[in-house]
């Protein structure tokens, strides 16, 4: 425990003390705001649940953001050896994956929490329900924090950050276009309907849009869940089959 | 005390180490030396626990290394070749870093940090970044990391590699002076420094041993009375293998 929090502060050190972290968030919140306001019009809309205005366009965004924050993870540590320092610590390696990956979602729950104005406006504006938006912050979280698993799972292959960047981004991609509306239809009217609930069910849109409505089901979290756990446990796999 | 038996590895179905054993107690400083690629710095890998051998055991102050990873890491300091480190931190932050991984907190944390500039001569660095620093700072900077939590045993890889001469001087004579109450296993190319900070040493070539003794022993075994005549005799050339 208190191992993976000395990992952590580290991770968290050096997130604040490069420009990645901050140019992330930065780019998120901008992109979110532009979709947000100008695409999709929230003013005019008056979407008070938030969920087609400014969640909708999150996992997207998540697309190519998470892995650029996640990309360091632990193809840094192979490239500069410091891997073999880790490897000699009187320390588990789950440790460090944990350390390492709790510290990537701290950077994503900031990005999340600066983007309070626009609840403060629905809020103003309207009378939301407040329970289906935390919801939706939570179906959005939940796709970062699967994101950052699997991007954990792919740069523990290589010390190339790009090889890392772009591996990842494509599959969240895939995660995120299957069961995506369009994809889902195109599936139903080749394969039916009952292919196209399965196929749709594997993919991350599913089940986000379903936090998104403020649903809580136990698929959902099932599914989140399933996908961080096997990446990590891809993870630690990849980790000490390198070393053997 | 280090205590290795039968130690092999192969990569692939090429074998780096060969059938190695040997033993280094309290009070002793082991000189290891040999060609490059005879296998040095993969044996100090697998005797640090950074990956498993082969077949073979690894045993660190009696604590088996496949069993007890953690507790045997513990008791090791350890100074890889390449000297690696977190070229964002500071190499106070880095050092203050180790030392809270070694569960080092509090005053005992920054007596430790402060004990480990001083001993290395880091103190013109300490607040500088590490991307930063010379070469020879930096493997300085690797050196004191390996010092923080006082081990009782230190594996050091080429330790005085990319050090200017006095550096050097102080690095071996800081081996020597630790070597009296610990277990030290070192990997060097200079011979003078066998002599100058090794109790015993041993020769490897391609995975194995091929002399072992003090380095007197080693010198009259040569024949010529020099360390450096033994060594051609014993190891293999690369133009020859
Ligand atoms: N990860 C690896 N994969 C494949 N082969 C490896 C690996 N690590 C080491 N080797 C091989 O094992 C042999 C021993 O390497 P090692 O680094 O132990 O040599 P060394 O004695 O430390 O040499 P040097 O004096 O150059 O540091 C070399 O032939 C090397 O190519
Ligand atoms: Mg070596």
């Amino acid at each position: 425990m208190k191992d993976i929090f000395t990992i952590y502060k580290r991770e968290m050190a050096s997130y604040f003390n490069q420009l990645t972290a901050y140019i992330s968030i930065f780019i998120f919140l901008i992109f979110v705001m532009i979709m947000t306001f100008a695409v999709a019009q929230f003013m005019r809309v008056g979407d008070a649940s938030l969920q087609y205005t400014f969640f909708y366009w999150h996992p997207l965004v998540y697309v190519l953001l998470v892995p650029i924050v996640g990309m360091r993870m632990w193809s840094d540590e192979h490239r500069s050896n410091t891997i073999e320092l880790l490897g000699t610590f009187p320390i588990s390696t789950w440790s460090v994956i944990l350390g390492k990956y709790l510290a990537a979602a701290t950077v994503w729950l900031v990005a999340l929490a600066l983007t309070f104005p626009i609840w403060i406006t629905t809020n103003y504006l309207g009378d939301p329900d407040n329970f289906v938006i935390f919801s939706g912050y939570l179906g959005s979280f939940l796709v970062c924090l699967s994101f950052l698993a699997i991007t954990s799972l792919v740069s523990s292959f290589t010390k190339d950050q790009v090889v890392t960047l772009v591996i990842s981004s494509f599959v969240c991609f895939l995660l995120f276009l299957i069961g995506f509306d369009q994809v889902a239809r195109w599936v139903q009217t080749i394969f039916g309907d009952e292919a196209s609930e399965i196929f749709t069910s594997t993919g991350i849109w599913d089940h986000f849009r379903s936090l998104n409505v403020g649903n809580f089901r136990l698929q959902d979290f099932v599914w989140f869940a399933t996908v961080i756990l096997v990446s990590l446990l891809g993870t630690n796999f990849i980790l000490n089959s390198k070393r053997a | 005390m280090i205590e290795v038996n039968n130690l092999c590895k192969s990569f692939g179905s090429k074998v780096a180490v060969d059938d190695l054993s040997f033993k280094v107690k309290k009070g002793e400083v082991l000189g290891f030396l040999g060609p490059n690629g005879a296998g040095k710095s993969t044996t100090m890998r697998m005797v640090t626990g950074y990956f498993p051998p082969t077949s073979g055991e690894v045993s660190i102050c009696d604590i088996n290394m496949r069993t007890h990873p953690e507790q045997a890491k513990a008791k090791i300091g350890y100074l890889p070749e390449s000297a690696p480190l977190y070229d964002d931190m500071s190499v106070k932050g880095f050092l203050k870093f180790t030392a809270g991984i070694r569960g080092l907190a509090g005053s005992d944390q920054k007596d430790a940090v402060e004990r480990a500039i001083e001993t290395c001569f880091l103190q013109k660095v300490a607040y500088q970044s590490i991307d930063t620093l010379s070469k020879g700072y930096r493997h300085r900077t690797c050196l004191a990391q390996s010092l923080l939590h006082d081990p009782e045993v230190l594996i050091l890889d080429e330790p005085t590699d990319g050090l200017d001469p006095n550096q050097k001087y102080e690095v071996r004579e800081l081996i020597k002076r630790l070597g009296e109450s610990k277990t030290i296993l070192f990997s060097t190319h200079i011979l003078e420094e066998v002599e100058a900070s090794c109790t015993r040493a041993v020769i490897v070539d391609q995975g194995r041993i091929v002399a072992d003794g003090t380095p007197e022993e080693l010198r009259n075994q040569s024949g010529k009375d020099s360390l450096q005549e033994l060594f051609r005799q014993v190891t293999t050339l690369d133009t020859a293998a």
